[in-house]
């Protein structure tokens, strides 16, 4: 028997694992795909927002406002790539200041720091590639960037180190309510726990009315992105850049990622399949044309890859969390849209403060340790460091990517680690091979080699991410008329 | 076959060839479409013998990579390259090998051999 | 600190013909850094015949051509590292490189040689809308699991793209039992060699839809389909003309991009049309010493052409280190007129050439019956007839040096209609 069991292993599902870590429980986390922070945690803005946008009241603006400061102390205890960049909205007309000085007026009821309104020319100062046009803005300093999926899977990671149980591939079919806990039905059998927190994203409506009355609704709202080469980043636009929010979202952005790369988009489109993540040819181009508005210079003839992510809009218009009145000890984390990512060490902070408030005497680990080990960088190493370290392990001295310069040593390790890669997307998420320009095509044959290797699989096994997603279909000169028959 | 549009590959140039059954030609065929006698000559002998080289590769136990590359070291008939194909399949060598060895003798009667298009150590 | 008198970082065609013929030119201290397994590039991976005509008047496979080359570099006793990658090169010549038996190494050398070669375009470059299951490979990948890793993509494929290795994997997936739908190529022309679309798509019935292009993709995580469309003369696809092939894999054979990190981190000028290091007569980048040859440089469709630019750069990178390469005062730029889309190299110093001018250029369009005329500022000082010219096929033309004024500021290649 568990003592919590915890749906879905992105952001807010693993945030809240490693806080509950911190006590002595029983705790698993499942997510029905085959890696962790497969949903909107891989595929979104990759932003910590100050937190002027959201409404006053909401649960979106107190978790948000909570939120930001809260990274710094986690970053560094997880090893997770942070900065803090700050960012723009910025103004076309009069309309739009009229916009910026609501936004402004928003930012002080949050309570949140540092935001300022800057003239058109001292923004241009800052950012000598924006618009001409722009006339003014809102700067909020204390905004920031991230590596969302790094995040999570350091929080799977340390929560893994510190007793919590990972059982991905794990899809919650059925709850059934039990006198004072819960039996899941899974596709890899049952499971008997005290307590479930939904954090299932996209799919939270599902698993709620599993023990509850159909209370909300959870509808896929689409966003796409481009992704520029690196070199186009901070060296572009050091800030984070908005154009004015409109109804269905906060407007196109440009973001320098963490990685130096830069993001652009998302446009907002609701859908109705729950597993919708492809770019559309009319969503692209109203990106290109949107963004182009902030900066007519924008290299997309650098640009590398286009991805889209779902973010998980709730009917309620806000985050739902807390425990399902007809259910006791089933928590609902639902309806997590932006600013979800921001709001993520607050959110876990708060549900497990309200776990404490229900459960008896759980008493805090003496032996917890917030501390992930880092992975080693090879290319952050100086010379002498670099040279050590080959000496000591000989699989560093082997660059696998040569894009983003990474050594076989460090595809290894991420490959060992407590909740670690088993897919070559998996591996891209976590070390980045083939997230830079030639996109695998150099590295690709290797990774594969590599994976299967460690794994101890053919390579026919190795998946590129999902369940189904094989990149060879067998050997060559053996058995090739079989092919022959298609 | 009576008649054939084929494109010529004698040169860049790239003819679209017209090649006609004629039993009054010398060769039986009649080409046109060509702008040189080069272009003749291949019109007629891919009507009458259409011939490729093969290039593949062989399974090779303990070498450097798990392949190695081969070729047939001359044309064979354009009808037989799948024949070649399953035979050139069935192949399994062993390393050390050399550039030239012969892997597979006077494949399917054609009088030409599979050979090794590298070193495999 | 290592030292030698020219590095050459790339053991590709280019950097192996670059070596042989600097060590030919009476230089005896040269590395060659291979980032790969093994020397050869490419080629290796390349088994198909038809390399080497120009070079050896001979149709060669593409290990076949790599292996003279290797095998006269070893009995020349060059130095050569393989699996090794360069870290950084600075503006002095001072290189870092690591690999897993000497660690990190500093190398400090006199002359450098890039040559390492381009990457293929992705999809991502292209930006082509829809899912991203796995099945989806540039065309180089497949060819490198095929034919050296002996793993086999998939089972019914479709390609995007008719450039030459789209063209040449078109014929090999079909000789290894998969089922090959068709190439699909955006401009009205292709962009392979005339040959390759005989002998690998004829030959084996396969259709080459010109004009179309791929505006959507499905599959969650194998692929399952490709929509193909029309386009029209811009580009855009036609509304009306989309066409669904079910297959499980989707080669792309859409361009090659040279690879150019190093050169870039050096801020070496570069040439936004041929995406490569500027170059002069003798192969020089714009920092004095620093070499490059091959598809660094500018992307080639024949190893013989970048066999025979990397033997000059090897033999001025030999000159260079013996102090006797002629900086001249009049600089002369060459100049795409009409029709030209590039022209390598973009600087001549006229002392430094030996006997004839040759520059390698590209076409923009399809030309037919047309004349290429050079002149020197304004005057035509040579002019040839062309029956047929394609962008996919880059064209060399020499020039005698007899015939170029010692006095010019630009050599203008340009296209002119007969008659015109």
């Amino acid at each position: 028997m568990y003592d919590v069991t915890i749906i879905g292993a992105g952001v807010i599902g693993t945030f809240i694992a490693r806080e509950l870590s911190k006590y002595q429980m029983k705790i698993l986390l499942l997510d029905k795909e085959n890696d962790i922070s497969k949903g909107a945690t891989r595929a979104n803005s990759a932003i910590i927002h100050g937190g002027y946008d959201a409404k006053t009241g909401t649960l979106m603006a107190k978790f948000n406002a909570l939120g930001n400061p809260m990274f710094d102390k986690i970053c560094d205890e997880l090893k997770v790539p942070f900065k803090r960049v700050g960012s723009l909205v910025v103004a076309f007309d009069n309309e739009d200041m009229e916009t910026i000085n609501k936004l402004y007026e928003r930012g002080v009821e949050n309570g949140i720091p540092d935001v300022e309104i800057l003239l058109g020319s001292e923004i241009k100062k800052m950012e000598p590639n924006i618009s001409r046009k722009i006339i003014g803005g809102l700067y909020s300093k204390t905004a920031g960037i991230i590596g969302p999926w790094e995040l999570a899977i350091a929080l799977a990671e340390n929560a893994m180190e510190n007793g919590v149980e990972l059982s991905l591939n794990t899809e919650v079919q059925d709850v059934q309510k039990n006198e004072g806990n819960y039996r899941l039905i899974s596709n890899k059998g049952q499971i008997d726990t005290k307590y479930v927190i939904n954090c299932a994203g996209i799919y939270a409506d599902k698993i709620n009315n599993m023990v509850s009355k159909e209370s909300f609704t959870i509808t896929p709202r689409r966003g796409e992105y481009y992704v520029l080469d690196k070199g186009i980043g901070v060296d572009f636009m050091s800030t984070v850049i908005f154009q004015c929010p409109t109804k269905l979202g906060k407007g196109i952005l440009l973001a320098p990622t963490v990685h130096g790369n830069m993001l652009i988009g998302p446009n907002a489109e609701n859908i109705q399949d729950k597993e919708g993540i492809q770019t559309t040819y009319e969503g692209l181009e109203f990106i290109k044309n949107t963004s182009n508005k902030s900066s007519e210079d924008i290299p997309f003839n650098k640009n590398i890859r286009t991805f889209a992510g779902l973010r998980a809009h709730p009917s309620t218009g806000d985050f739902i969390i807390g425990e399902v009145e007809d259910a006791k000890g089933f928590i609902n984390v639902a309806g997590i849209k932006s600013p979800g990512l921001s709001s993520s060490p607050a959110i876990a902070e708060y549900v497990v403060n309200l776990l404490l408030e229900s459960i008896e005497n759980f008493n805090l680990k003496e032996d917890f340790n917030p501390y992930r080990q880092k992975p080693i960088v090879f290319m952050e190493l100086n010379d002498r460091g670099k040279n050590e370290l080959i000496n000591r392990d000989d699989r560093y001295g082997r660059i696998i990517c040569r894009c983003e310069m990474i050594t076989e040593g460090e595809i290894v390790d991420t490959i060992k680690r407590p909740g670690g890669a088993t897919t070559v997307d998996g591996i891209k998420r976590r070390v980045r091979p083939g997230a830079g320009r030639c996109q695998g095509a150099f590295c690709g044959p290797r990774i594969v080699e590599i994976l299967a290797r460690e794994l101890d699989k053919d390579p026919e096994q190795v998946l590129k991410d999902g369940e189904g997603s094989n990149i060879l279909i067998g050997e060559t000169n053996k058995g090739k008329l079989a092919y022959g028959e298609v | 076959m009576l008649r054939k549009e084929i494109t010529c590959i004698v040169c860049p140039i790239g003819c679209r060839l017209l090649v006609e059954k004629d039993d009054k030609e010398e060769l039986g065929y009649k080409v046109s479409g060509n702008k040189c006698t080069r272009g003749e000559d291949y019109g007629i002998k891919e009507m009458t013998n259409p011939t490729r080289v093969i290039t593949s590769t062989v399974k090779v136990l303990n070498g450097l990579l798990p392949r190695v590359p081969i070729k047939t070291d001359g044309p064979v008939p354009k009808d037989k390259i799948f024949k070649c194909m399953e035979e050139i399949d069935k192949v399994v060598i062993e390393a050390p090998i050399n550039i030239g060895d012969i892997i597979i003798l006077d494949i399917l009667n054609t009088g030409v051999n599979v050979v090794a298009t590298r070193d495999m150590k | 600190m290592i030292n030698y008198d020219i590095v050459v970082i790339g053991g590709g065609p280019a950097g192996l013909a670059a070596a042989i013929e600097a060590r030919k030119n009476g230089i005896e201290s040269i590395l060659v850094i291979e980032r790969d397994r093994e020397l050869g590039g490419i080629l290796q991976q390349c088994i198909h015949n038809g390399f080497g005509l120009h070079e050896f008047n001979e149709e060669l496979t593409g290990p076949e051509y790599a292996d003279r080359f290797i095998k006269e570099l070893e009995d020349m006793g060059i130095d050569y590292k393989i699996d090794t990658m360069v870290l950084h090169v600075d503006n002095k010549k001072n290189i870092k490189a690591i690999n897993s038996n000497d660690g990190f190494m500093e190398i400090s050398t006199k002359a450098i040689i890039l040559s390492m070669g381009c990457r293929e375009r992705t999809r991502g470059a292209l930006a082509i809308p829809g899912s991203r299951p796995a099945g989806i490979l540039t065309a180089g990948t497949a060819q490198r699991y095929i034919n050296m890793e002996g793993y086999m993509v998939g089972k019914k494929a479709f390609i995007l793209g008719s450039g030459d290795i789209g063209l040449i994997m078109a014929r090999r997936l079909t000789l290894e039992g998969a089922k090959v739908l068709g190439v699909a190529e955006i401009m009205p022309y292709s962009g392979g060699l005339t040959r390759n679309i005989v002998q690998c798509l004829e030959d084996y019935d396969i259709p080459l839809f010109l004009s179309h292009t791929i505006i959507d993709i499905k599959g969650k995580d194998r692929l399952e389909g490709v929509w193909v469309a029309e386009v029209d003369d811009k580009r855009i696809p036609i509304k009306g003309t989309e066409k669904y092939y079910e297959c499980d894999t989707l080669l792309l054979s859409v361009g090659l991009i040279p690879e150019n990190e190093l050169s870039n981190n050096l801020g070496i000028k570069m040439d936004s049309r041929t995406q490569g290091p500027i170059v002069n007569e003798s192969m020089e980048t714009t920092i004095s010493g620093i070499f490059a040859c091959g598809n660094v440089v500018h992307v080639h469709d024949l190893v013989d052409y970048v066999t025979e630019e990397s033997r000059r750069a090897g033999k001025f990178a030999a000159k260079y280190v013996k102090g006797l390469i002629k900086n001249s005062e009049n600089i002369v730029k060459t100049n795409s007129g009409t029709g030209i889309g590039y022209i390598v190299p973009q600087i001549i110093r006229i002392e430094n050439i030996d006997k004839k001018l040759k520059l390698f250029m590209r076409v923009t369009d399809v030309y037919t019956n047309i004349k290429l005329i050079i002149k020197a500022d304004e005057n035509v000082i040579s002019q040839q007839k062309k029956k047929q010219l394609n962008p996919g096929e880059m064209e060399m033309v020499n020039i005698p040096l007899d015939k170029i004024p010692s006095d010019i500021a630009k050599i203008t290649v340009e296209l002119v209609k007969e008659g015109e």
